[in-house]
C-alpha cells in the first residue's frame, strides 16, 4: 500500500456543520475581500489621506485572512498535501502581517485619535475667530461712521448744524434711543436742553450744573455711565415696560475765543463745557462696550474742535463785515468831504466871479457917472457909492485871498520893487484918514534901508497898509509912528517866539516895521485872539471902527508866505499898541539900476535907444492895434511886418526876423507859437516871440510860458516901453514882465 | 502971427480939455510921439483907422443884438476888437463902457447889452466928434504956416 500524501482532518467530517462552515468561509473571504477594495475606492476618492502604509497593511492583513478563510474551503474535504502546505503558509503569512498589524496599531491609534481632538480644537478656534472677525467688522463700522460724522461735522461751519448732524448720526450709528445736549446758559450757573435727537423732547428745560453726577462726568474726560434715573437722563417719560437703556454722559469741551492767546495754550481750568447723554433704547439688553464709549469721547472731542472752529469763524466774519461797514462808511464821508470841499471852491469861484462882475459894473459904471455933469450933492452920492463899492470890492478881494491862503493855493508874485517908495505910497494913503482925525503920521526908514528889493510888493504893501490903518483906526489922539529898518539876525532870535526861526543869509534881509500908536490899546488877553479871523475884539468896536476882522488875520498869512512874524504889542486899555512884523526879503543884486529890466516907476532907462534895421514880424487881428504897435516899432527903427491872421504869420516868418510880436488874444496865437518852435528848432537862429496881452492874470502868462514864449506884453505899450523891451529882450533873450 | 499962436493956444487947451474930461488918455500922448518927419499923419491914419473899424464894429454888435437867439461869444469877440482898438489910441472912455459891456456878455444879459450898445454908440459918437474937431484946429493951425505943439 503506498501511503497517499492526502492530509485527513482530524475529525470526521459531518455533513451539516460542515456546510455551514463552508458558508460562512466562503462569505468571510467574499467580506475580507471586498473591504480593502472598498477602502481603495475611497481612498482613491478622498485625496489626503496619510496613512496609505498603513492601509496597505491592513488591506494585506485581510487580504490575507481572506485567503485563508478561501483556501479553508478545501480542507473541509480531502485535500492534498499541496492544498495543506498552501493552507499552512497562508496561516503564517496571515499571522505574521496580523501581528504587524497589531503592533502597527499600536502607533496609529492614538494618532488616530489625537487627530479628532485636533480637529475639535480647530472648529472651536474657528467659532472663536469667527466671533472675533465679527467684532472687528462692527468696531470698524463704527470706526468709519464715526468718520463719516467727524467728516460731517467739520465740513459745516454752522455750529447748529454741527450739533444737531453729531446727534443725528451719533443716535444712528450706535443705534441709540435717544441723544441730548446740554449747554451752560450765559450765567454758567445751569445746563439748558439745547437740542434732542427726537424732536418731542421739551427744550429749554434747565438743570443746575452743580450736580455731583455732573461734575463726575466733567472732571474726567472720559464717557462716564450715569444712572437713568439722575435728571439729565430723564428727559421725558420712561415709557418702556422693564428697564431703562443704559446711559452715558460725556464732556464737550466749549472753548472760547479769549482762550487762545498766540503762544499759550488753552487753561483747562477755565474751560466751560457742555454735557451730552446718550441713552441706550430701553427694554433692550445692550450694554455699552468699550469701543462705543471710545467712539462717543472722540467725537466729543471732534465736535468740541468744530464748535471753536465755528466760533472763530463767525468772530472773523462778524469783524470783516463791522470793517467793511466802516470802510463805506469812511468812504462816503471822504467822498462827502470832497465833494463839500469842491463845492466850497465852485462856490468860492463862482461867488467870486458873480460878486465881481456887479460890482465892476457898479465901479465902472459909478466913475463913469462922475465924469457926467452932476450937482454938488449927487456927486456926493456918487462918491460915497464909489468908495464904498471900492471897499466891498477890496472884501471880496480879502475873501478869496484868505480862503485861497487857507488852501495853501496863494503864491507871492515876487518881483523887484522900491521898498522905500512904498512906504512912501502908505504914507500918502493914510496921511488923509489921519489929518481928518487930527493924528500926526511919521515915518522913519533907516539909512541901511536898501531902496529896492525882490518880493510881493502888492501884499507887502497891503500888510503895511493894514496894520496902519489899524493904528489909525483905533487911535482918537496921539502921534502914530511907523519905523522901518534892517533886523540884526541876532535880535531877530526872540525866545518869547520858539516856532520863529530866521536863519540869516547872504542874499536875503529881514525888514522889521513898527508901528506904533497911542490909542485906545489892547488888553493884553485879548492879543492872541487878534489874529484869527471874524473874532473882533468887543471891547474896541466901536460903531465907525468897521472892518471886517479879516484884516490882521491876511496879514499874519502873507507875513507867514514871506518867513516872517507878526504880533502885537500892548501895555493894557487906554495905553497905545505897538504892531511888529519881521519878513524877509531879497537883496537885490545888481546895484546898477539903471539897466534893469523890471522897472516900472523909477528913472526911464536908456538902453539901446535904436533898434535900426531889426527886423520884427507884428500879428494882431486888430487893425487899429496892429497899426499902433508898427507905428512904435517904425518910431524906434524897426523893419516892421505886419500880418493879420495866424496863416499868414506862418506863411511870412523866416530867420530875417530877430522879434515876432503877437497877440495872443488871437484864437490860434499860442499855436503859432508852437509852429515857430517847431520850424526853427536852433535856439539861436530861431525869432525870440513876446505875447502882447490886454490880460493882466497868471493862466495867460502861464500859457505864455508853456508854449516857449519868451516874453510876455501888457498892452498898451508906451514908447519907452517898447524901448526897454526891446532892448532887454535883445540883450537876455527872455522878458517876463511881473504880472 | 498972432492968430498963429492963437489958434495953437486953443489948440493946446482943447487937448487939454480932452484929456481932462477923459475922453483920451496917456495913450493918444504915445501916439502923437510916434508922429515925426518920416511918419507926418501917423496920428490922423491911425484915428480914421480907428473910426472905419469902430463904426463896422457897432453895426455888427446891433445886428447881433437884434438877433432872436443872441450868439454872445460873437458879441464878445467883437467887443473884445473894440476894447483893443479903443485902447490902441487911447480912446478912455469908450474902453471902459467895453469893459463893462463884456461884464454883460459873461452874463449873457440880453438888456445890459442893449445898454452897453447906446453907452458905446453914445461915446463913440462924442470923441469922433472931439477928434475931428482936434484935427480941424490941427489943419488950421497947419494952414495957418504954425507948427503943432508936441504935448508936454
Amino acid at each position: 500500500m503506498e501511503t497517499c500524501n492526502c492530509v485527513e482532518p482530524q475529525w470526521p467530517a459531518e455533513e451539516l456543520l460542515m456546510k455551514y462552515q463552508y458558508i460562512s468561509d466562503f462569505f468571510i473571504a467574499l467580506a475580507y475581500f471586498s473591504i480593502p477594495l472598498e477602502l481603495i475606492y475611497f481612498v482613491k476618492k478622498s485625496a489626503v489621506f496619510p496613512y496609505r502604509w498603513v492601509l496597505v497593511q491592513f488591506g494585506a492583513f485581510i487580504v490575507l485572512c481572506g485567503a485563508t478563510h478561501l483556501i479553508n474551503l478545501w480542507t473541509f474535504t480531502i485535500h492534498t498535501r499541496t492544498v495543506a502546505i498552501v493552507m499552512t503558509i497562508a496561516k503564517v503569512l496571515t499571522a505574521v502581517v496580523s501581528c504587524i498589524t497589531a503592533l502597527m496599531l499600536v502607533h496609529i491609534i492614538p494618532d488616530l485619535l489625537s487627530v479628532k481632538t485636533r480637529e475639535l480644537f480647530l472648529k472651536n478656534k474657528a467659532a472663536e475667530l469667527d466671533r472675533e472677525m465679527g467684532l472687528i467688522r462692527t468696531q470698524e463700522e463704527t470706526g468709519r461712521h464715526v468718520r463719516m460724522l467727524t467728516h460731517e461735522i467739520r465740513s459745516t461751519l454752522d455750529r447748529h448744524t454741527i450739533l444737531k448732524t453729531t446727534l443725528v448720526e451719533l443716535g444712528r450709528t450706535l443705534a441709540l434711543e435717544e441723544c441730548a445736549l446740554w449747554m451752560p446758559t450765559r450765567t454758567g450757573l445751569e445746563l439748558q436742553l439745547s437740542y434732542t435727537l427726537r424732536p418731542q423732547n421739551p427744550v429749554g428745560y434747565t438743570v443746575p450744573i452743580q450736580l455731583p453726577v455732573i461734575n463726575q462726568v466733567f472732571s474726567s474726560n472720559r464717557a462716564v455711565k450715569i444712572s437713568p434715573n439722575c435728571p439729565v437722563a430723564r428727559i421725558r417719560p420712561f415709557a418702556g415696560k422693564y428697564m431703562p437703556g443704559e446711559v452715558v454722559a460725556v464732556r464737550v469741551p466749549l472753548l472760547h475765543l479769549s482762550n487762545f492767546q498766540i503762544n499759550d495754550w488753552p487753561e483747562l481750568s477755565t474751560k466751560r463745557y457742555a454735557l451730552m447723554v446718550l441713552m441706550l433704547p430701553s427694554d433692550s439688553a445692550r450694554q455699552w462696550h468699550a469701543y462705543e464709549l471710545e467712539l462717543v469721547e472722540v467725537v466729543a472731542d471732534q465736535v468740541a474742535v468744530a464748535l471753536s472752529h465755528a466760533a472763530i469763524l463767525e468772530e472773523s466774519m462778524r469783524a470783516r463785515d463791522l470793517l467793511m461797514e466802516r470802510n463805506v462808511a469812511l468812504d462816503l464821508a471822504r467822498r462827502e468831504a470832497e465833494t463839500a470841499i469842491r463845492a466850497r471852491n465852485d462856490f468860492l469861484a463862482v461867488m467870486n466871479h458873480e460878486m465881481r462882475t456887479p460890482m465892476h459894473a457898479i465901479i465902472a459904471l459909478s466913475s463913469l457917472l462922475q465924469e457926467t455933469g452932476l450937482t454938488p450933492e449927487q456927486r456926493l452920492m456918487v462918491e460915497t457909492i464909489l468908495k464904498s463899492s471900492n471897499l466891498l470890492a477890496t472884501l471880496i478881494n480879502d475873501v478869496l485871498d484868505l480862503s485861497r491862503l487857507e488852501d495853501g493855493s496863494l503864491q507871492l508874485d515876487l518881483g523887484t520893487f522900491n521898498l522905500r517908495a512904498v512906504f512912501r505910497e502908505v504914507l500918502n494913503l493914510i496921511k488923509p484918514i489921519a489929518s481928518v482925525k487930527k493924528l500926526p503920521v511919521t515915518l522913519n526908514l533907516a539909512p541901511d534901508l536898501p531902496e529896492y528889493a525882490i518880493g510881493d510888493e502888492k501884499r507887502l504893501m497891503q500888510t503895511i497898509l493894514n496894520v496902519v490903518g489899524n493904528a489909525v483906526k483905533f487911535s482918537k489922539e496921539g502921534n502914530i509912528s511907523i519905523t522901518a529898518f534892517v533886523a540884526r539876525p541876532e535880535s531877530l532870535r526872540d525866545l518869547r517866539f520858539p516856532d520863529f526861526f530866521p536863519v540869516p543869509s547872504d542874499d536875503h534881509f529881514y525888514l522889521r516895521v513898527q508901528v506904533k500908536d497911542e490909542g485906545l490899546g489892547i488888553n493884553p488877553q485879548d492879543i492872541p485872539k487878534l489874529f484869527t479871523k471874524f473874532a473882533q475884539n468887543q471891547s474896541l468896536a466901536t460903531r465907525n471902527s468897521g472892518g471886517s476882522g479879516l484884516g490882521l488875520a491876511i496879514c499874519k498869512r502873507f507875513v507867514n508866505l514871506m518867513e516872517g512874524h507878526i504880533w502885537i504889542e500892548s501895555e493894557g486899555l487906554g495905553k497905545g499898541c505897538t504892531a511888529i512884523f519881521v519878513v524877509k526879503l531879497a537883496i537885490l543884486e545888481c546895484s546898477n539900476e539903471s539897466k534893469h529890466p523890471f522897472m516900472q516907476k523909477g528913472p526911464a532907462n536908456h538902453g539901446q535907444t535904436t533898434f535900426s534895421g531889426l527886423k520884427v514880424l507884428v500879428m494882431d487881428d486888430n487893425g487899429v492895434s496892429r497899426m499902433v504897435t508898427k507905428g512904435l516899432l517904425v518910431h524906434l527903427g524897426c523893419d516892421v511886418t505886419t500880418v493879420s491872421s495866424s496863416d499868414e504869420c506862418l506863411r511870412v516868418v523866416s530867420l530875417d526876423h530877430k522879434v515876432v510880436f503877437m497877440d495872443v488874444c488871437m484864437p490860434d496865437g499860442f499855436e503859432v507859437a508852437i509852429r515857430i518852435h517847431e520850424r526853427f528848432t536852433k535856439r539861436h537862429e530861431r525869432p525870440l516871440i513876446v505875447a502882447l496881452t490886454g490880460n493882466a492874470n497868471k493862466v495867460t502868462k502861464e500859457n505864455c510860458m508853456k508854449v516857449g514864449m519868451d516874453g510876455v506884453i501888457l498892452k498898451p505899450v508906451s514908447v519907452d516901453k517898447m524901448r526897454g523891451v526891446l532892448s532887454d529882450l535883445l540883450e537876455h533873450r527872455v522878458l517876463f514882465e511881473a504880472m | 502971427m498972432d492968430s498963429v499962436v492963437q489958434l495953437q493956444r486953443q489948440l493946446v487947451d482943447y487937448t487939454a480939455s480932452l484929456f481932462h474930461e477923459g475922453f483920451l488918455d496917456e495913450q493918444f500922448n504915445q501916439l502923437q510921439q510916434l508922429q515925426d518927419e518920416s511918419n507926418p499923419d501917423f496920428v490922423v491914419e491911425v484915428v480914421s483907422l480907428f473910426f472905419e473899424d469902430s463904426e463896422r464894429l457897432l453895426n455888427e454888435l446891433a445886428k447881433a443884438l437884434d438877433q432872436q437867439s443872441v450868439d454872445f461869444k460873437r458879441i464878445d469877440a467883437h467887443v473884445h476888437q473894440l476894447k483893443g482898438s479903443s485902447s490902441s489910441i487911447g480912446a478912455q472912455r469908450v474902453q471902459k463902457v467895453c469893459i463893462a459891456f463884456r461884464n454883460y456878455c459873461d452874463e449873457q444879459n440880453t438888456e445890459g447889452c442893449l445898454k452897453c450898445l447906446q453907452q458905446v454908440k453914445h461915446e463913440y459918437s462924442l470923441v469922433k466928434t472931439k477928434l475931428e474937431t482936434l484935427f480941424k484946429l490941427e489943419r488950421q493951425v497947419l494952414a495957418a504956416g504954425g507948427s503943432i505943439p508936441l504935448p508936454i
